[in-house]
């Protein structure tokens, strides 16, 4: 426990760093740069990439998870049953749909920019938290609902305070593996000319910089990874409680 | 009455006032829209038009989930016949760069009536063998289809016959990277996941450390794959004298390999940890040894959930070797972001449309594989 606490304090400063002070890295970088050419990417500052890149994630996750638990939700009621085989076949069948077609896919349709991007990261980020809403509050033990229904709760107060919060920990473990996917899909966004960080990679890779492709992916990289382990802590003591 | 039938019905209704198709001045500005009942003279398109209002209408009935399945197809086979009257039929008179592609109408037609096939599938609930017929129907016809030539006037279809050569490369490059990585993660994977099923030690040390790359972003993979190779290349002769390179396809088949380990391990460790213990204790009282029970007992047993590891990893591989096209490792990727640098929208869809279809089909043949590989009796 200690050594994990250890090292996540090690990778928040070193993301911190990579983002904020970005030169102090020059020393570890130089080598990878071609010769003379820059070590640090300065066409755009990291800091307002990734604020951008986190914002595209964090808009389109809320989006996706506030319509995904709706819909769960409306599906599991006895009025929207019929839907129910459906609703597991279009959830089975879209997430074999390559998160980058998608993205590719919405092009066409909106031209580029961020808008695509937030569309992609939007549909494709519904299926895994409808997928995980739908079988939370599918799993529910039938004895507790009989219990609120005895107590005379409301249909809206029986889905309010007892089957919401019993599925929460299963909605957020879909919540999380769509945040993880959207922030990978948002890093590709940059090809439709999204602002993202996936620009400092895309520049190093268009110009043979190894160094600007090792900045971009260790800021996106550990964006990730700090943010896929904060949501599996928040889960835990979800659980425990 | 069946409720999605009802939806899909509207759904389908309201499509038919978006363009059908649209009609471009050249293969880079955007098209005109085209309604449906306008793409092709009365006479060539009613029969279109007809089959789809039927198959709506044949979805509507909830009790004969096999008329609904004849609903889908009908309208399938109308908005494709649609499409195949309105391409000459537009191009007809046009400027020789014209392009005519299919427009958000036909794409979304084409979505309503494959869910409607999806909701009468999941309603009749076919066995693998009926399930793997039906596949084979689907693709003989699509393959038919294409190969007819009627769809050739699109604007996908002259992408494609301007690069059919590099097209079929792309094809091979995409399958080697997708299935190569898999039977690659396969068969480190599968001694790796034995492993971890017998040592709680290394299980809590390996699945970690593997649900971590499985978090890092793609590109980010990718990226960082092309110095390590980079550096291995010119480092040890051997290495680049079978291949390795900074570019190219081998960043992209490790990263995918890197990528199929976590559902590969972590689907052996649950599949033979599903094993009943009783199962095992027979097997030990009859007297096997330790690689008789593995092989006779475990490894049938745990197959669905170990298939299943495989099926997420194809599917997944499929998605993610499309990103190979950015560090020049080839694929269907190379034609999507060239297509995306171009703004040729074709090129785009010549480069996702396999993907995805490649990818549905996999899923599709996998989960066969599953239910076939359950023990009888048990659902």
């Amino acid at each position: 426990m200690k050594a994990a606490t250890l090292l996540r304090a090690g990778l928040v400063v070193l993301l911190l760093t990579l983002v904020l002070r970005p030169e102090l890295a020059t020393p570890l970088l130089a080598p990878l740069a071609p010769p003379d050419g820059p070590v640090i990417y300065e066409r755009a500052s990291l800091l307002s990439l990734s604020l951008s890149h986190l914002g595209l994630v964090a808009l389109s996750s809320l989006a996706a998870t506030a319509v995904a638990v709706t819909l769960a939700v409306l599906v599991t009621r006895p009025f929207g049953a019929a839907f129910r085989p459906l609703a597991r076949t279009v959830t089975n069948l879209g997430q074999t749909f390559p998160p980058v077609a998608v993205l590719a896919l919405a092009v066409p349709v909106m031209g580029f920019g961020a808008g695509p991007t937030l569309v992609a990261l939007f549909l494709y980020g519904l299926l895994p938290i409808f997928e995980n809403a739908m079988a939370g509050l599918t799993a529910l033990p039938p004895a507790t609902l009989d219990a609120a229904r005895g107590m005379g709760f409301s249909r809206w107060r029986q889905l309010r305070r007892v089957e919401i919060p019993l599925a929460l920990p299963v909605i957020l473990a879909g919540v999380r593996l769509s945040v993880v996917i959207a922030l990978g899909t948002a890093t590709i966004g940059s090809t439709v000319a999204a602002r993202t960080l996936g620009e400092v990679i895309i520049a190093g890779l268009l110009t043979s910089n190894t160094a600007y492709v090792v900045q971009g992916g260790l800021v996106v990289g550990l964006f990730a990874v700090l943010i896929h382990d904060a949501l599996v802590q928040l889960e835990r003591r979800l659980t425990r409680r | 009455m069946s409720a999605p039938g009802v939806a899909f019905a509207l759904t389908g209704l309201a499509l038919l006032l978006a363009p059908f198709m649209t009609l471009a001045a050249n293969r880079i500005v955007a098209g005109e829209g085209v309604a449906p009942w306008a793409v092709a003279p009365m006479a060539a398109g009613l029969p279109g038009l007809l089959a789809i209002g039927v198959g709506l209408m044949l979805g509507l009935v909830r009790a004969l989930p096999r008329l609904r399945l004849g609903g889908a197809v009908l309208g399938l086979a109308g908005a494709v016949w649609l499409l195949a009257a309105g391409g000459p039929s537009l191009l007809e008179g046009a400027d020789q760069y014209a392009r005519v592609s299919p427009g958000a109408g036909f794409w979304g037609l084409l979505a309503v009536f494959v869910l409607l096939m999806a909701d009468a599938l999941a309603q009749l609930n076919p066995g693998p063998a009926a399930r793997a017929g039906l596949l084979g129907l689907g693709l003989g016809g699509l393959a038919i289809l294409l190969g007819s030539g009627a769809l050739a006037d699109l604007s996908v279809a002259q992408e494609f016959a301007g690069r059919s050569d590099a097209f079929v490369a792309a094809t091979l490059r995409h399958l080697a990277l997708a299935f190569g990585s898999l039977a690659t993660a396969a068969l480190i994977g599968f001694p790796l996941g034995l492993l971890c099923h017998r040592r709680a030690g290394l299980r809590g040390a390996i699945l970690p450390l593997l649900s971590f790359l499985q978090t890092v972003p793609s590109l980010a993979m990718f990226g960082i794959m092309i110095p390590l190779l980079s550096w291995l290349a010119a480092t040890l002769p051997a290495a680049r004298a079978i291949g390795i390179a900074g570019i190219g396809f081998a960043p992209a088949f490790i990263a995918l390999v890197l990528y199929s380990l976590l559902p590969v391990v972590g689907n052996t460790v649950a599949g033979l940890a599903s094993v009943p213990p009783p199962a095992n204790e027979a097997a030990r009282g009859m007297g096997m040894t330790p690689p008789q029970r593995l092989y006779r007992v475990e490894l049938p047993l745990g197959l669905p959930i170990l298939l299943t590891g495989l099926r997420i990893v194809l599917v997944q591989n499929i998605g993610l070797a499309v990103i190979a096209g950015l560090i020049g490792g080839g694929g269907y990727g190379s034609f999507v972001f060239q297509g995306l640098n171009q703004t040729a929208t074709d090129l785009i869809l010549l480069g996702a449309l396999p993907t995805v279809l490649l990818a549905m089909v996999a899923a599709i043949v996998m989960d066969i594989l599953v239910d076939l590989s359950r023990p009888k009796g048990r659902a």
